[in-house]
């Protein structure tokens, strides 16, 4: 029962977005020489407790990908911004603990 | 004092606050009438007849009979109503009395009274705790397969119906500033003060009248009149959205309580078309929980016999409902608050016991006691109640409360009926849906909430106070913090309660004398005693999670709300810990039993899902056209037009298209519109296959890989300018590969210029294939030019329509899934219907008719084309044997780690064709193949994807992916499908049945 606030949109049940992922990879050039990044954006993952970066589309509004921040403890939804303005690489890293 | 009135039953009196002498019921319990009132429960229509019987327990079909006056009733479960709006396992505590409501009794036969299965109360001994899984389970689970049909014949609850329900359910999303759940004292105290600070309050109560606790107070007593002032003052504010009948089940996310709501108590209401019953999903601002707390019985042996109640029960009976649920009655108690309910049954006219399982009372209590004609007898406990169907007489012994032992002298006291206290067990429920644990509070003996998330506040019983004032000041302090998050200020004082009687009590183990002759339940819903609870400690089962599970203690529909606390307890006292050590089991929504129709709302049958027809759906169904349902879609399967059953028609259907012309309906097919400047170079990324250098013009067949490396989808890409290209995907992707290219665009390759637009809808599509099929085109459009120069294999053409469909744009590509030769015509969807008619008319002379989905996939069998079946998420390009398909010039999406080890590895099974070595053992999907010389076991080396029967090669042929591929050309495998039982050979062919050099569709 999340309720993501659109940056288009405006807020709206979470039923009406689809969820991808986390949102902290990027994702290398495609040449195979870059396998070994691909297989960590593709396959490595931290699972945090607490505060995590996700991918959700507006799938059934504006199908804008959004970044979702959402703290997998309490579900709260601290903030979301459009996918296109995710932050760089280096500050999607989460902080060591 | 009182005497019984006509119309009410025999043990109706003069008092009752809340029922309506003017409005008599009738209900019908196994098919016998008993009269009520309109604003009595079942219960208390049946009590007020002196019925208490009315059911047969679980496992022992003990008589059991009513025990409480709420939803933590165990026992009273009755089915209601016939047919399709059959519910079982309703309590009798909480249904109204209304008139044409049709009960019967459960878990029963022949009835309650004679009940041949109460059999195995003779075997107790047997059925103890875990008794089917050690004997039926056994060593395997070959027993337990042959037992268990007739062990749930004979346990278990009432019976659903399997008939659809006719009744209709509804959803409802309201958002309130405050909402505050339970309207006992705390409850309304909170909504008050709430609503003077000027919030919008939803009040919900689970009771079809709101007062919780206050139920059980005389009339004209300070209680009833707080309640009555309350009501009135909460109606001024006008604030306060009161809703009744209304049950919050469970606390979710973001501040969501989920409600359901019994919008139509009554038969006839839904029959009106009234819901049966709503789900509010309610978000609010800030969430007041008063839920009150839930009596807790004593332990003593008999103490599940019917005539055997909660003292608060028997208190809301008299005052409520004015009903005595016995005439000579004895109160066990450990705290104040019986002495109440004992003074309520003994003003009604009762002869009336109470025993004080403490040795020092309030004077003044005891004084009140003996003026309404109560003998008080201290230190005494109940340690048995006698009686099969009713309780005729009860034990009594002396009690050491230091102790905790009883003495070992029993005296009898005939008695009807046994009220019993054991103090408050709080309704901690809601809190700890958010996987907040209870705290144990010693000197509450309770489990009250160990928190609460922000924007959630406690009040009242729940969260552990014990007296009318304090629960009042709670909830009106938990009010002021409510609107303080609401950008609000409470500034008066909590209305005045008066002095109330207290709850405080200090809980008590076990009361039974040394050779107790009667099972002590713990449990009533479930059956479980305190031997038990002792051999599930014996065995190991001691964490209180393994007691729930082992024993099935709070397992029943009424989730052990009765019963958790003493079984947390006895684990305890035989662990040596405290309560709060064992802790307790996790708390989860539903709190009452929902519905699930009230879940599904109004998203059933035709609301499931959404229904998506082609433009020539309807001519489908005039036509003979068998839809079936292929995603959201419904398509043609096949046509009676073209044979009897569906074997037949997809025959004669293929051949039409490979003998002369047929048409189908494929616009269903995924199809987006990809423009922009960087739209060939987006593509080129996207696709396996190179797309830069597509001409205009000219459509290319493409693969897009996932970032995993493994096939997401084919389809066929059109170029139709410089910057503007026409995707298809296939039915079942559509709405994966539109999420993938706006990801792409939007995560990814945020610099391409390029926008992608889903047109699936826009487009109807049709496919013309066959030797006749140029015929059938240049009768329908003479204005195009078909030739192969003009339009070649793989050529696009967007046309204007001149003659009958004058105005019409249309895109036809002449390409091919069959592999005759073909075209695809797209016409915007308003028209799809007339330039499919105009197709129809213009190609009967050539004899073109229409083929549906089973000839479809037939057709491209035979060619070897892929489809779902072998794109299944786990195969890549080689596996497919498109590896060639792989651009070596550029990279592309996926193409990284398509190069994994595992991806690559030559064992891999990869696409072969298949062909029946005997016409009598056709292949079927998802055989298991085998090299010949195998063991005809485990995973085998690969599986049969696909099937048809193939007039081209005269047998029936399949595709499926094989360890070797074609590399194994001409051998034999086994197929072995062990659901079927079946296991069959089959020659390994080229995975290309008919004109691998492709001569028919280049014409």
């Amino acid at each position: 029962m999340l309720r993501i606030q659109c940056p288009y949109c405006g807020t709206r049940d979470h039923d009406e977005f689809s969820y991808f992922g986390d949102a902290t990879k990027t994702y290398p050039a495609l040449d195979a020489e870059h396998h070994a990044q691909w297989v960590d954006a593709v396959y490595t993952r931290d699972n945090p407790k607490g505060e995590h970066l996700e991918f959700w589309q507006h799938t059934l509004a504006c199908r804008r990908w959004l970044v979702v921040r959402r703290n997998t403890v309490t579900h709260d939804i601290l903030a979301v911004m459009p996918a296109r303005e995710r932050p760089a690489a280096a500050a999607l890293q989460r902080p060591a603990p | 004092m009182s005497t019984a009135l006509p119309g009410g039953g025999a043990f109706r009196t003069a008092a009752g606050r809340r029922i309506d002498r003017d409005a008599p019921v009738t209900i019908h319990l196994d098919g016998r009438p008993y009269s009520g009132f309109a604003g009595d429960t079942v219960a208390a229509t049946l009590l007020a007849h002196g019925r208490h019987l009315l059911g047969r327990s679980f496992k022992y079909h003990r008589p059991r009979g009513i025990l409480a006056a709420g939803v933590e009733e165990p026992n009273a479960l009755l089915t209601v109503g016939t047919g399709a709006t059959t519910e079982p396992n309703i309590a009798a505590t909480v249904l109204e009395a209304h008139n044409g409501l049709v009960l019967r009794t459960q878990n029963a036969w022949p009835s309650v009274a004679f009940d041949l299965m109460s059999v195995t109360s003779l075997l107790s001994p047997l059925f103890v705790a875990g008794f089917y899984y050690k004997t039926f389970m056994g060593p395997t689970r070959k027993a337990w397969m042959f037992y268990e049909h007739f062990i749930r014949k004979a346990a278990g609850l009432g019976q659903a119906t399997e008939l659809p329900d006719p009744d209709r359910y509804d959803w409802h999303h309201g958002f309130p500033e405050v909402l505050v759940v339970g309207s006992g004292p705390a409850g309304l105290s909170a909504a008050l003060g709430a609503a003077r600070a000027g919030a919008d309050v939803t009040l919900v109560e689970q009771d079809f009248e709101p007062g919780g606790s206050l139920h059980g107070a005389a009339a004209d007593s300070a209680g009833a009149n707080w309640q009555a002032q309350l009501l009135a003052d909460l109606a001024d504010t006008g604030r306060v959205t009161l809703m009744t009948r209304a049950t919050a089940f469970g606390l979710y996310d973001g501040n969501t309580v989920g409600v359901i709501e019994r919008t139509a108590p009554r038969l006839a209401d839904a029959a009106r078309g009234v819901p049966r019953q709503r789900l509010h999903i309610l978000r609010a601002r800030s969430i007041i929980m008063a839920c009150g707390a839930l009596e807790r019985p004593l332990l003593f042996a008999g103490n599940d016999r019917p005539g055997v109640m909660l003292s608060g029960a028997v208190g809301t009976y008299v005052q409520r409902y004015g009903v005595m649920p016995g005439k000579r009655a004895i109160f066990n108690t450990n705290n104040d608050a019986a002495y109440n309910d004992a003074i309520a049954l003994a003003r009604a006219g009762a002869q009336v016991h109470l025993a004080d399982l403490r040795s020092v009372v309030d004077p003044a209590l005891l004084q009140q006691a003996k003026q309404a004609g109560v003998e008080t007898l201290l230190a005494t406990a109940v340690v048995q109640a006698r009686g099969a169907h009713r309780v005729h007489s009860c034990g009594l012994a002396s009690f050491d409360a230091q102790s905790g032992q009883t003495g070992t002298a029993v005296r009898t006291l005939p008695v009807d009926l046994v009220a019993m206290s054991g103090g408050w067990t709080p309704s901690v429920h809601l809190s700890s849906h958010r996987s907040i644990k209870p705290l144990y509070r010693p000197d509450l003996c309770s489990f009250v909430p160990g928190g609460f998330d922000g924007g959630h506040f406690g009040a009242g019983s729940m969260v552990g106070t014990q007296t009318l004032a304090a629960a009042v000041q709670s909830g009106w302090d938990a009010a002021r913090q409510a609107v303080q998050r609401c950008g609000r200020e409470l500034t008066g004082e909590a209305p005045a309660a008066g002095a109330h009687i207290s709850m405080a009590f200090a809980s008590v183990g076990p009361l039974r004398s040394p050779k107790p002759v009667d099972k002590t339940f713990v449990d009533f819903q479930n059956d479980v005693a305190i031997e038990d609870i002792a051999l599930a400690h014996r065995e190991g089962y001691q964490s209180v999670e393994h007691l729930k599970r082992y024993t099935t203690m709070g397992m029943g529909t009424d989730q052990g709300k009765t019963s958790n606390l003493n079984a947390l307890a006895l684990m305890a006292a035989r662990r040596g810990l405290g309560v709060a050590e064992v802790g307790t089991t996790t708390f989860r929504p539903p709190y009452t039993p929902a519905t699930i129709g009230t879940l599904a709302g109004r998203s059933v049958r035709a609301h499931l899902a959404p229904v998506r027809r082609t433009a020539m759906h309807d001519w489908h169904l005039d036509n003979g056209g068998v839809m079936m349902e292929a995603g959201y879609w419904m398509r043609p399967l096949w046509y009676r037009s073209q044979g009897a059953t569906l074997s037949q028609a997809y025959k004669a259907e293929m051949d039409t298209v490979r003998e002369g012309v047929g048409i189908a309906d494929v616009s269903t097919l995924g199809k987006i519109a990809v423009h922009g400047p960087d739209a060939a170079e987006f593509l080129n990324r996207v696709y396996a296959n190179g797309f830069a250098k597509l001409p205009v013009g000219r459509a290319r067949y493409g693969f897009m890989l996932r970032e995993d490396g493994i096939v997401m989808d084919d389809g066929t890409t059109s170029r139709l300018s410089e910057t503007e290209f026409f995707m298809t995907t296939t039915t079942a992707q559509a709405a994966r590969v539109m999420s993938h290219l706006e990801f792409l665009l939007q995560v990814v390759w945020t610099s391409l210029r390029v926008a992608v637009a889903s047109v699936s809808d826009q487009w109807a599509a049709m496919s013309l294939a066959g030797p006749r099929v140029r015929d059938v085109m240049r009768a329908a459009f003479p204005e195009l030019d078909f030739s192969n120069e003009a339009l070649p294999f793989m050529g696009v053409h967007d046309a204007t329509l001149s003659g009958a469909l004058a105005g019409v744009q249309v895109r036809i590509i002449r390409l091919t899934f069959s592999g005759e030769m073909a075209y695809e015509v797209y016409a915007p969807t308003h028209h799809g219907r007339a330039v499919w008619d105009h197709l129809l008319h213009s190609g009967a002379p050539a004899g073109i008719k229409p083929y549906g989905l089973e000839a479809l996939g037939s057709l491209r069998i035979e060619k070897g084309h892929v489809v779902g079946s072998e794109m299944d998420g786990r195969t890549t390009l080689d596996d497919l044997g498109a590896a060639k398909m792989a651009s070596a010039l550029k990279p592309f999406w996926g193409d990284a780690l398509r190069r994994s080890e595992n991806l690559v590895r030559t064992d891999r099974p990869t696409l072969v064709g298949l062909e029946a070595l005997d016409a009598n053992e056709p292949p079927n999907n998802g055989a298991i193949l085998f090299f010949a010389d195998d063991e005809v076991r485990g995973h085998g080396r690969g599986h049969i994807t696909s099937t048809t029967y193939s007039k081209a090669v005269g047998k029936a042929i399949a595709l499926g992916l094989l360890q070797g591929g074609t590399s194994r050309v001409g051998q034999t495998v086994i197929a072995a499908s062990p659901v079927h039982g079946r296991q069959y050979r089959l020659k390994v062919v080229e995975p290309c049945f008919l004109d691998a050099e492709g001569a028919r569709y280049r014409g």
